[in-house]
């Protein structure tokens, strides 16, 4: 059986990779697509957690965090649509009207 | 015998306002396709928000855990509700004038506004971190949406996403620490995490990550990039929620988690220290140059929560020094966030109202000129800007007074200095706000245009807000003594 630990060391390995991507791409959509990779290994993370203290309450946590992260996509999704409709590019550097 | 599942009717007086904001949230959206009158919803929307303001005092009658520990309702969430409860009033009466100007829908607008305040509710009582995730969730998501509520302006658009965008960042971030602590202790219960480990790395980290994702909803720098952007290409009344509610809620949950988890309490310290001093700077050099005052009110209100976080070094210094009482010091945080909140929505108001349709007049050159022209308006204006400085017989000054105080005696003296240095830079930028009020003859555009109306829904707030701010400054006692109350501050524990 695999060890827990490799669960949990490869979600950190997936929240590191969604923080990278969150910061170095540039299409609104590559980067909800990162916010998206996080908060799956989150879920990841509460499940090898649940599965280590031999408690379930950590698996109801992630369908929570599903559903509010559909919740979260549905709006994000909405907002992209409206930059996208309203600049035609989805280059966050094009979005720049509002600055120091 | 596991306990039962179904609620009792106890647990849901408990969420009273929460379910009152909801519900009436949920009617105003039923009835949007068929009233036409834009001031029907405004009216169901300040009941809605009233009534549950009001019945939190019964939800606060029923003191105790609710929904099995998920929830407390004490005195301490019951002063958030009505924090929260009455800056949405405030943010409904101010909106209704500002959304038949920009020609925007009524009702959903409404609907949203009581959704996100029932999120902070939820926040300010929640007793187990996925209660506040979700209510975290509740108030972020519909802010976004109201970030970006005047479609059709490209800076509404660019706000919302760049709010949406960093929001979420910032919650997978506290989620991920909510992942590591329930790893770390094996439950999410605040009350139950003192039994885990206080030394643990996992539990360290998870409450470090937890604390990054609270400081960005709280505008801490080095989180607070997003800040002015989003605070100035809002609508003006969302601004105002914005600079008031989330942050009152968030707080809330911080004060919470390092009054019940000992492990946050010895970590934290410095933490606070290195954020309060980044956060009071970035706030006010940024404000110094800024010729916008939406955007200036925005760095405003990030020096603010630098002042609040001098206030949450000394609460945790205080609580791990066992022979000081941090009572004073929470009392300090509690006070200031209602000073600040009045203040703020106060500003943002007027600042709605002077922008004029399509919010085209918020530089502060427009401003020169409005002693003359309109005096009330000038003064309100000023004193809130004084209450920001934290000139006496004002608001602010009690606040800042109490934060300084609660710093001097947790021994943090170069923090108070610091802080004390940065009152004096506000000055600037403050006053010279007044200076072009008063001093600078308005340009010939300006001085031509006919002068701003304040319809009755804004007299209204402005009067509730500026009375408010003069009574805080000169009668602090009946807020503080209500807020020293000891089922308030010693509930906690």
């Amino acid at each position: 059986m695999v060890p827990t630990t490799y669960y949990i060391a490869l979600s950190a390995v997936l929240f590191g990779l969604g923080v990278l991507a969150f910061i170095f791409k540039r299409n609104i959509i590559t980067i909800f697509m990162s916010i998206e990779l996080m908060l799956n290994a989150v879920n990841l993370a509460f499940v090898a957690f649940s599965q280590r203290t031999g408690k379930l309450d950590g698996q109801i946590f992630v369908l929570f965090v599903i559903i509010v992260a559909a919740a979260e996509a549905a709006v994000g999704l909405g907002i992209i649509i409206l930059i996208a409709r309203n600049r035609q590019s989805l280059n966050v550097e094009r979005v720049d009207l509002l600055k120091l | 015998m596991l306990p039962s599942a179904i609620p009792t009717p106890e647990d849901f007086y408990r969420v009273l306002p929460e379910v009152l904001w909801c519900g009436f949230g949920t009617l105003i959206m039923l009835l949007q396709p068929f009233v036409k009158n834009r001031h029907f919803f405004t009216f169901l929307a300040l009941t809605g928000a009233l009534l549950g303001t009001g019945l939190s005092v019964i939800s606060g009658a029923f003191a105790g855990p609710g929904f099995h520990g998920l929830i407390e309702s004490d005195a301490f969430s019951v002063f958030f509700h009505l924090l929260v409860g009455t800056v949405a009033a405030l943010v409904v009466l101010a909106a209704d004038p500002y959304l038949e100007r920009e020609n925007l829908a009524a009702a959903e607008f409404y609907a949203l506004l009581l959704f996100a305040t029932a999120g902070m509710g939820v926040l300010a009582g929640a007793q187990e971190l996925l209660t506040a995730f979700v209510g975290l969730e509740m108030s972020s998501i519909a802010s976004y949406v109201l970030a970006g509520y005047r479609r059709d302006s490209l800076k509404s658009g660019e706000s919302a996403m760049k709010y949406f965008l960093l929001g979420s960042f910032a919650t997978a971030f506290f989620l991920y620490g909510i992942a590591m602590v329930y790893g770390a202790t094996g439950t999410t219960l605040l009350n139950q995490m003192g039994a885990g480990n206080p030394q643990s790395n996992l539990l360290k980290l998870g409450l470090a990550m937890i604390l990054i994702g609270l400081c960005f909803k709280v505008a801490a720098a080095p989180f607070q990039i997003w800040t002015p952007d989003v605070y100035e290409g809002a609508p003006t009344p969302v601004t105002a929620l914005f600079s008031a509610g989330p942050k009152a809620g968030a707080f809330a949950l911080m004060l919470r988690i390092f009054a019940t988890v000992p492990a946050a309490t010895h970590l934290w310290f410095w933490a606070f220290w290195i954020l309060a001093v980044l956060t009071m700077f970035a706030g006010n050099l940024g404000a110094l140059v800024q010729t916008n005052l939406k955007r200036l009110l925005a760095y405003s209100s990030i020096a603010h929560a630098g002042y609040i976080l001098v206030a949450f070094a000394a609460v945790t210094y205080m609580t791990s020094d066992l022979n000081g009482s941090a009572g004073p010091a929470y009392a300090a945080v509690l006070f200031y966030l209602v000073s600040y909140a009045m203040v703020k929505i106060g500003a943002f108001t007027i600042v709605s109202q002077i922008g004029g349709a399509g919010e085209k007049h918020l530089s502060i050159d427009d401003y020169a000129g409005l002693g003359q022209r309109q005096p009330w308006v000038a003064a309100t204006l000023s004193l809130f800007l004084l209450s920001l400085l934290g000139l006496p017989i004002t608001a602010g000054f009690f606040g800042k007074l109490y934060i300084f105080k609660a710093a001097v005696e947790s021994h943090l003296i170069w923090l108070a200095v610091i802080m004390a240095v940065n009152s004096v830079i506000g000055a600037y930028y403050y006053f010279r706000v007044i200076v072009v009020m008063y001093m600078r003859e308005p340009s010939a555009e300006m001085a031509a245009a006919p002068l701003v109306r304040f319809p009755i829904t804004v007299v209204l707030v402005l009067l509730f807000t500026a009375l408010g701010t003069v009574w805080l400054g000169v009668a602090p006692n009946q807020v503080l003594n209500f807020i020293l109350q000891p089922t308030l501050i010693g509930g906690l524990r």
